[in-house]
């Protein structure tokens, strides 16, 4: 145990850790309202979508690979969901079949594209970003979806427990979602061959080529399940807003992007935890709704977002330049 | 031409054969025939719709601040990094530039307005500068990579700009900044000549002297930069220092064309910047660029927006198409690779 806690300090989570705690535990005594039942149910809820997106975002940038398309992506799902559940007589099961497909067509385009093209997944991304939703917004001409079935705004929600006062308490899809990615993808990358294959990938591609995996299948599987999780994503985005707008969503990517890598992840691949990426988004979560009922304007959330950021990715840099610095040492 | 050739293509032509017997590099020639088929297309389509004074006035009204900010990613892809917050930086310098024109520079006349334009300009770059030297000593001396930081300050600095002006719009500027706008020189967009009168010698700077050869350099094999005794750092500080001014000067002509300035203005640029380079022939790994691939692709995706607004395509059809000629070139240059590799050698 003692091995394990040393272990877990002298890492990236556990520093980060160590960091969110002392931000929950200042955030309790300093504010009424942070550190209750409700403000955390708000909170699960409300960082959902980009907590599900961190999940799939990571597995990308595990393998070496980077997506910046999937809020794309995330937005045609759930319109053409959302369109066919206007005009046709459907349920919960075909409407995930939806998102499923549409956003693992547009995840394995990605990598076809990556695959076939010699540039580099940033530069395709990049480009399928403005083709998707370009398209998207062309086809739709920027309209809203306003009425959604019934079923579907109603959602699934489940009461858990009811307070004094009868203010219940609830379960819903969001927090489904969000946990489900999470879990998913955790077993995905520590329990399955394919986790390893994603992280011997990230480490050295030539290597791994070697060895004998096959990149470009692997690369399917990658962009396939971002696709995937960008599409689930979307719906329960779409459920918690209910409504659907086509250009709500694009314009995040790069939020999610640096929940992911003050997560611990590298852009350079191979590195990244699903524990990192969680506290990753907690972090940000924790600074923006703590800014908020500390009586900070709303304007100023995002200048210390991205003061944290920086420090974060400075800190971390740091950090590896003297492990680099130790390897040396040893090896000299 | 005062370095020798440290890259691994073929020595460039001497500068003054620049114009006589040049030969365009393979980007730059796949782009020519790229325009001129568009030109082909859209003659048949639009005719005199698209090719008369006011359809090209409009354009070259509309390709420079695109021009500009893709200078301003230009840089940081040949070092082989890259710049998310050029926009940012954009909008904040304006909005320095807007404050003191507001405040203080309206009222004046003769020498102290002129004085105010120079303290509004200075307060742009200055603040430009600041954050370009955030940036650079943060991915130099710290050695963060360059998304992750430009990320961070990307964010950091429109935080600034929304935080002081709570997502409010300054405008209001005097007569000449709206010239400087909006304004037509001999026929010719005031903000087209301010473009030339910035990417030549930004060309000039980045093939034809020593620190440009260094730029490419590190993009190319850092390590090998650095053992050959260049100190690396200060080049990465004055890369991200040049792409922080460039980025100011697109902000002040988006401010003069608006006549306001405001948080968030152009930040869809940002991505169609990085697009528009590598479009344009510049490696976004590092190592290779010229300024000329750069300009013919801003005007090949500018001519691909003009006509399909003139054609009443939505503009939302030419960003998807911008993205689809991106991928569209890139697949030709693949399939002509492979169909080369079974024809017979001459």
């Amino acid at each position: 145990m003692p091995d394990f806690t040393k272990r877990l300090l002298h890492s990236h989570e556990g520093k980060l850790l160590l960091v969110v705690v002392v931000l929950f535990v200042f955030l309790s005594l300093a504010t009424r309202s942070f550190f209750s039942l409700q403000n955390m149910i708000d909170l699960l809820t409300s960082y959902s979508f980009s907590g599900m997106l961190a999940a799939g975002l990571l597995v990308v940038l595990i393998s070496g690979g980077i997506d910046i398309s999937f809020t794309a992506s995330a937005s045609v799902a759930q319109y053409v969901a959302m369109t066919v559940a206007n005009h046709f007589n459907v349920g919960w099961v075909e409407v995930i079949l939806i998102v499923a497909a549409v956003g693992i067509a547009c995840g394995l385009i990605n990598a076809v594209l990556i695959g076939t093209l010699g540039l580099s997944s940033i530069i395709v991304t990049i480009a399928t970003l403005n083709v998707f939703f370009g398209l998207l917004m062309f086809v739709t001409h920027g309209n809203e979806i306003f009425q959604l079935p019934d079923w579907f705004t109603n959602g699934a929600s489940w009461v858990v427990y009811t307070d004094k006062q009868g203010n219940p308490y609830i379960f819903n899809l969001q927090m489904i979602g969000l946990i489900g990615a999470f879990v998913v993808t955790a077993l995905l990358l520590t329990r399955t061959n394919i986790g390893r294959q994603i992280y011997a990938l990230g480490s050295n591609k030539d290597a791994a080529q070697r060895v004998g995996i096959k990149v470009f299948r692997l690369n399917l599987l990658v962009y396939g399940y971002m696709g995937f999780v960008a599409g689930m994503a979307s719906l329960i985005q779409a459920q918690d807003a209910q409504s659907v707008s086509p250009n709500a969503l694009v314009g995040r990517e790069l939020d999610v992007l640096a929940a992911v890598v003050l997560g611990g992840a590298s852009l350079m691949g191979g590195v990244g935890t699903v524990f990192g990426t969680i506290l990753g988004v907690m972090l940000l979560a924790f600074l923006q709704n703590g800014l908020l009922l500390l009586g900070v304007q709303s304007y100023w959330s995002e200048c210390f977002t991205g003061a944290v950021i920086l420090i974060a990715v400075s800190a971390l840099a740091l950090e590896r330049q003297r492990q680099r610095a130790g390897i040396r040492r040893v090896m000299a | 031409m005062s370095e020798g050739s440290v890259t691994t293509r073929p020595p460039p032509p001497a500068p003054v054969a620049s114009a006589a017997g040049w030969k365009p590099s393979p980007v730059l020639f796949r782009l020519v025939v790229l325009f001129l088929a568009l030109v082909a297309l859209f003659a048949v389509l639009l005719g005199h719709r698209l090719f008369n004074g006011a359809a090209i006035r409009s354009m070259a009204f509309q390709l420079p601040e695109l021009g500009i900010f893709a200078l301003a990613m230009m840089v940081p892809l040949l070092s082989g990094g890259l710049d998310l917050s050029i926009i940012a930086t954009a909008n904040l310098s304006a909005l320095a530039a807007a404050y003191v024109f507001t405040h203080f520079g309206l009222g004046g006349s003769g020498a102290s307005m002129v004085l105010w334009h120079i303290a509004a300009l200075a307060a742009a770059f200055g603040v430009a500068g600041l954050v370009g030297l955030l940036n650079g000593t943060v991915i130099a001396y710290l050695g963060v990579s360059p998304i992750l930081a430009t990320l961070g300050t990307m964010t950091m600095v429109k935080g600034i700009a929304v935080g002081l002006t709570h997502g409010g719009v300054i405008a209001g500027f005097p007569p000449f900044m709206v010239f400087i706008g909006n304004g037509l020189v001999f026929g010719v967009p005031v903000v087209l000549i301010v473009f030339a009168v910035i990417a030549i010698p930004m060309g000039v700077l980045l093939t034809r002297t020593s620190f440009g050869q260094r730029v490419t350099m590190l993009g190319s094999n850092l390590q090998a930069v650095r053992y050959s005794g260049i100190d690396t750092r200060r080049v990465l500080v004055r890369v991200y220092l040049i792409s922080a001014l460039l980025s100011a000067l697109a902000g002040l002509l988006m401010m003069a064309r608006f006549n306001s300035a405001n948080a968030a203005y152009g930040e869809s640029y940002l991505l169609i910047t990085i697009l528009a380079a590598v479009l344009g022939g510049i490696d976004p790994a590092g190592g290779f660029g010229k300024v000329s691939g750069l300009v013919m692709s801003l005007i090949v995706l500018q001519l691909v927006s003009t006509a399909a607004n003139l054609l009443n395509i939505s503009q939302f059809l030419s960003l998807a198409l911008w993205g689809a000629v991106l991928l569209g070139v890139a697949g030709v240059g693949r399939v002509w690779a492979w169909a080369r590799h079974f024809l017979p050698k001459r």
